[in-house]
């Protein structure tokens, strides 16, 4: 056990050891030691958020894979942990995360510690280090044991955190449906494992690729796998519990949840589809494609409809799992139709789409949370002009709204070039219905992404710009440098990754390598600057060339615009002569978005309500109006209800055999008993 | 070095003559209305004035509203970098791929409605919803012209694709004529112009593109001004490149610089006056027929795709 | 094979039955009568400048004389009769009212994918370069159908009958060189038929249930009630789509 290669594996355990450590050093941050939280426990999340990346970057750069066993848990079945490419990748991402947590959650925290939200400390700290253990371990597991314990123990703690604020009956109700849908998850993903070991006669990982399965089997197994890793993911129609369970959670809980958590469903995914199962057919990729098409679609419009910004968020969240599940789906089709090289563009857009989106998630999260950390409010109709306020936080929150947008330059935007330019090679498949189809889910992949810039021109503009709306945001001052340390980490990322596409691609081609032997050797064949995925003459992008251009034309602009310039005047906004407009004269979050809810009538339910109280009189004034309108997501009303009234219609079939009756329950034990005694003898 | 050279001063001349299409436009509009017509070259004098007139801000302007007009006229001056005007073989043609110019377009937009929602007027609000609106329905219907396109030319570089189409001769494609009709649709939805949005009205009711720069005024007007008349230009371009690029030079020697700017020119006018019949003949439509409009314009790039799939590639 | 391989007279087959599937698509989401006639006039001009172009193509004489009757038939006298019926039944400026028209359209799209798939069996079939025409003949067909069955006004259904048998006309040309001519001279007769027999029916039609409105032809059902009848004077009177 020594020796610079194990070095990855020997910091992948620190880190774990740091997280621990950082939760029990939370279990003395009571009521009068509030700083063994602020300070103890998310400086061993610093540690181990460091740990892991260091871990995750050696796995990945230095195309290692390391396994070690031990001999805890049951006496004939050992633990086996394994770090390789594709471990140390998401080991990075939750890594980097972790640290921009653990500089953001100190003042953050201070929330919790006195005042009218207090809550007690030690189970935030206890919890969130719980969470972040199972999330490192199930990414070390190398037998589906390991994998699930410590999936449990992120569903669980998870949880917890949902249900911190246990006061308001809503967040309970959120937390259970969490739980409900992440045991189903489980379930199905145990099914999947189950099949898999059936064949393998193991429980390790290794024994599972060695299993020669039939196209049937395999079937079962990525579909159960699909299944349960989309639950945990948040795919159309099981992603009913992520728009209420994310915003309730403490912000910086709610941006490890969706930057990483969820990507722990596309972890398992690729782990279970690419590696164990292997032999990849293209019938899956299909579902896969269309799955993802409908998730990014529906994702997006739910999300223009919401006001609360944390839940707005969340759908997005949906969004963007939709649009890493088209990439696999894209890639799954290429691999299975014998296109290594395309299959592997389709993964690489992916995999780059995971960490994009946990990047500028966690950082829009950790935004809303700062917002709501000085105001207290999270509707955004009741934001405003917080751009003179908080000004800072304002530009990182803009970093992270043009991200998401996939607006060059910035990494939203080279991860949706990637799964374009995979679409567009549709053409070089034999199948003419596929070569139909691709195309026509690549526009609605330009659809959702115009659909989710106008989503984040509402977000940022009615929550940051304008007039502010309440008295509280009118007042908001400038949150602390920590939590504008977590937010400027994640947003410098966010431009790193946009600018240097080809490092990056360079640097996932361990990945590809490993999962499907096959790496793109063109992406940086014309240098660091130019990224060409396929060659010079299909497509090329130069994220550089686009950031210094922009630069050199806004200084050239300012330069020579204002120099010698009058200095402007200020005055009041046009009012078209109606005097003095107020602040409840801006346009709303509702009001923004209802031309699209006009076009896009039938995706939402709609309950809209006029009422209006006219005088009386031979000429009708009206003296007072009340609008309301409640739009909800149809999934909960067509898919989950139906099954409940199913299961309690059955229920009540077998009511009867319930009568309370002492006698009667006798009398089953009884005739039960008669019954084994024959059939023994 | 030279090659570098050329494509800075393409660009430069790209940027300065698209002042001149929308004199061109003007004049042949008013022409044909019957009325007297400025010169060609007014809009010169009117961004040469608005650059020298001293700025009046709303006291509530941020940081962000001051930038914006930089932002969007560089996301333009970018765009128009990369489309080819005279001559395809330019170095600045290897990040002229037609996603990122949709990129940059988009770029251009959002920060045009952000600037329209930083005042907090009810007109900057409503101008910035309904664009946001128009842009999303008109984003299929392009890239899927686009991507017939592409697929066609088996490239999404638009240098390479007008050499495609170049060297292919004269070929009767009718996913290419779909596709010209809905790139056309999609050009005058984000333009602005009749049947969409009216670039002359003065009704902040009736406004899409105007209401979101309403606060906008002395050099900030200039630079957007001037951005949204190279955008028209860009998209007259893209279309002439894609559909008619005959004549565009393929080297750099005097005699094919000169038949390619006499040749773009020449189509620049046709298409203007193409323009401007179109918008005399039809009249602006309600807000909510504009997405039945832009889902016919879907709907003939799908067919344009599909006439491609089945009809133009064998098997 | 790729277009670019094929002769100019071929890509020109390739060239109008793409206009002529489009024809298909107007007709689809077309509101308006009068327009409505127009377009289907313009689809049987276009299928019959494809026979001419296949005859040229092909060789086979006989195929002028089937553009001829196209010509005669589907572009000049139905037209011409079905222009003259709504004049007298005073239909001629009335405008359906069609519920999610780009519904309608997406679902037309889908039919010529489905139309592709069909046709993926059949096309090594015929040995003509442009087969894959074949596709867009049974893509016709559905649309006629589609429209059939969407529309509410009974000149649209008629026009919906017509075009499916254009559809099966062109798919006759172009996989087999055309039909017997006998067929087509039967064929072509007996749809000029059918078009008087309806102008005779709409008569009647409309003077037994008041209007020519499809929906209203839910009385003859022995089962339910009456359907509430929209608005009777509204029917004659352009209304806004949407």
């Amino acid at each position: 056990m020594s020796g610079t290669n194990e070095i990855p594996l020997l910091l992948a355990y620190a880190a774990v050891a740091c997280t621990l450590l950082s939760g029990v050093v939370s279990m003395f941050a009571v009521r009068r030691h509030p700083n063994f939280l602020h300070f103890g426990s998310f400086l061993f999340l610093f540690f181990s958020g460091a740990a892991s990346i260091a871990a995750g970057a050696w796995a990945l750069l230095a195309k290692l894979s390391l396994t070690d066993h031990f001999a805890l848990g049951l006496p004939w079945l050992d633990w086996h942990v394994r770090i390789d490419p594709l471990s140390g990748f998401f080991l990075m991402l939750l890594g980097t995360l972790v640290v921009a947590i653990s500089l953001y959650g100190p003042s953050y925290t201070r929330e919790f510690a006195r005042g009218e939200a207090a809550q007690p400390l030690p189970p935030l700290g206890v919890f969130s280090a719980l969470f972040i253990v199972g999330m490192q371990m199930l990414l070390l597991a190398d037998d589906a044991l390991v994998f699930m314990i410590f999936w449990e123990m992120m569903s669980l703690s998870g949880y917890f955190l949902v249900v911190y604020q246990h006061q308001h009956a809503a967040n309970r109700h959120a937390a259970f449906v969490y739980l409900l849908l992440a045991h189903v998850g489980a379930l199905v993903i145990l099914l999947s494992f189950g099949v898999l070991a059936a064949f393998g006669g193991g429980l390790t990982f290794d024994q599972m690729r060695a299993a020669k399965l039939s196209p049937l089997w395999a079937t079962i197994a990525f579909g159960c796998a699909f299944a349960g890793f989309g639950t945990k993911s948040g795919m159309v129609p099981l992603h009913v519990w992520l728009p209420d369970a994310h915003p309730v959670a403490p912000s910086h809980i709610s941006a490890l949840m969706s930057g990483a958590m969820i990507k722990m469903g596309i972890y398992g995914m690729v782990r279970v589809i690419y590696d164990l199962i292997g032999d990849v057919r293209w019938e899956w990729g299909v579902v896969v494609l269309c799955i993802g098409t409908a998730s990014a679609l529906l994702g997006v419009l739910y999300a223009l409809m919401q006001h609360d910004l944390k839940r707005l968020l969340a759908y997005h969240s949906i969004e963007n799992i939709g649009i890493i599940l088209m990439g696999l789906g894209l890639s799954m089709i290429f691999l299975g139709s014998g296109h290594m090289m395309l299959g592997t563009l389709g993964l690489v857009a992916a995999l780059y789409h995971t960490i994009n989106h946990a990047l500028f998630k966690g950082l829009l999260f950790l935004g809303a949370g700062a917002v709501l950390y000085r105001t207290h409010e999270h509707d955004l109709d009741r934001m405003g002009g917080l751009i003179h306020r908080m000004p800072i936080t304002a530009l990182l929150f803009l970093v992270g709204c043009v991200a998401i947008s996939a607006l060059p330059p910035f990494n939203g935007f080279v991860s949706e070039w990637l799964t374009f330019q995979t679409a567009l090679q549709a053409p070089a498949l034999e199948n003419g219905l596929l070569r139909t189809m691709i195309p026509i889910a690549a526009a609605m992949l330009a659809l959702t992404g115009a659909l989710a810039a106008a989503c984040f021109v509402k977000a940022f503009g009615i929550g940051f710009l304008g007039q502010p709306r309440s008295r509280r945001v009118a007042r908001a001052r400038e949150v602390p440098a920590g939590m504008l340390g977590g937010m400027g980490l994640l947003a410098t990322l966010c431009l790193l990754l946009g600018v240097f596409p080809t490092t990056v691609i360079e640097a996932m081609a361990p990945i590809t390598q490993m999962l499907v032997q096959a790496a793109l050797p063109s992406a940086a064949a014309q240098g660091w600057m130019w990224l060409t995925p396929i060659s010079p003459q299909v497509a090329s992008y130069s994220a550089p060339f686009v950031l210094i251009a922009i630069v050199a034309v806004f200084g050239l602009g300012y330069l020579i615009l204002k120099r010698g310039a009058i200095a402007p005047r200020r005055a009041y906004a046009w009012d078209c002569g109606f005097g003095q407009l107020t602040q409840r004269m801006q346009y709303t979050s509702t009001a923004f978005s209802q031309p699209i809810r006009r076009v896009f009538g039938g995706v939402w339910k709609v309950d809209e309500q006029i009422d209006t109280l006219a005088s009386a009189g031979p000429i009708p004034r009206v003296t007072s109006l009340h609008y309301s309108l409640r739009t909800q997501d149809w999934s909960w009303l067509k898919c989950y209800v139906p099954i409940g009234r199913l299961v309690l219609a059955a229920a009540n079939r077998i009511v009867f055999i319930q009568t309370g009756n002492i006698h009667t329950y006798l009398k089953f034990s009884f005739v039960t008993l008669l019954v084994f005694l024959w059939i023994v003898s | 070095m030279t090659a570098w050279a050329f494509a800075a001063a393409q660009t430069l001349l790209f940027i300065a003559a698209a002042p001149l299409l929308g004199g061109w436009l003007q004049r042949v509009k008013c022409h044909m209305q019957n009325r007297a017509a400025p010169a060609v070259w007014q809009p010169y004098r009117n961004l040469a004035k608005l650059l020298r007139k001293r700025m009046l801000l709303a006291e509530n302007a941020s940081w962000l509203f001051r930038a914006v007009p930089y932002i969007v006229f560089g996301a333009m001056l970018l765009a128009a970098a990369v489309v080819p005007l005279i001559t395809v073989h330019l170095p600045s043609a290897a990040i002229a791929d037609v996603i990122v110019l949709v990129g940059f377009f988009a770029l251009a937009r959002f920060f045009t409605a952000l600037a329209g929602l930083d005042i907090g007027t009810a007109f900057g609000g409503m101008g910035a919803s309904r664009e946001m609106m128009v842009s999303a329905l008109a984003e299929p219907a392009m890239l899927m012209a686009v991507f017939t396109l592409s697929m066609t030319a088996n490239t999404t570089n638009l240098s390479v694709a007008t050499e495609y189409i170049l060297k292919s001769g004269l070929v009767l494609r009718p996913s290419f004529l779909f596709a010209l009709l809905a790139l056309a649709i999609v050009a005058v939805a984000e333009t602005s112009r009749i049947p969409v949005d009216n670039p002359a009205t003065h009704l902040e009711l009736t406004m899409l593109h105007e209401a979101m720069i309403l606060e906008y005024g002395g050099r900030h007007l200039a630079l957007i001004e001037w951005a949204s008349q190279v955008k028209l230009m860009i998209y007259a371009v893209l279309i002439v490149d894609f559909f008619f690029p005959w004549g565009i030079a393929t080297d750099f020697s005097a005699l094919a610089l000169t038949i390619g700017l006499v040749a773009v020119v020449a189509k620049l006018m046709l298409l203007a006056v193409v323009l401007v019949v179109w918008e005399t003949v039809l009249a602006k439509m309600r807000l909510f027929r504009v997405p039945q409009f832009l889902g016919f314009a879907f709907m003939l790039s799908l067919l344009a795709m599909l006439t491609h799939v089945v009809l133009e590639t064998g098997g | 094979m790729a277009i670019s391989t094929l002769g100019l007279y071929s890509q020109a087959i390739i060239l109008f039955a793409a206009l002529a599937l489009f024809t298909s698509f107007m007709m689809l989401a077309q509101a308006r009568m009068m327009p409505l006639i127009f377009t289907f006039a313009w689809q049987g001009l276009l299928l019959a400048v494809v026979s001419v172009l296949v005859a040229i193509v092909s060789k086979h004489p006989h195929l002028y004389v089937s553009a001829a009757l196209t010509v005669t038939l589907k572009v000049i006298v139905i037209p011409w009769l079905l222009y003259r019926l709504s004049v007298r039944l005073n239909m001629h400026y009335d405008a359906e009212v069609i519920k999610h028209p780009t519904l309608l359209l997406l679902g037309g799209v889908g039919l010529v994918i489905f139309s592709y798939y069909v046709a993926q069996s059949i096309v090594h079939l015929s040995g003509l370069a442009t087969r894959h025409t074949i596709a867009v003949s049974i893509a016709i067909e559905l649309l006629g159908m589609l429209l059939m069955s969407v529309r509410k006004s009974a000149v649209a259904q008629v026009i919906g009958f017509m075009s499916m048998e254009s559809g099966i006309f062109f798919a006759a040309v172009v996989s087999t060189y055309g039909m017997p001519l006998i067929v087509e001279l039967g064929v072509a007769f007996d749809v000029l038929v059918a078009s008087i027999l309806f102008g005779v029916f709409f008569f009647h039609l409309r003077d037994s249930f008041g209007s020519l409105n499809v929906v209203r032809f839910n009385r003859l059902s022995e089962a339910i009630e009456p359907v509430p009848l929209p608005d009777v004077a509204g029917e004659s009177t352009l209304r806004d789509p949407s």
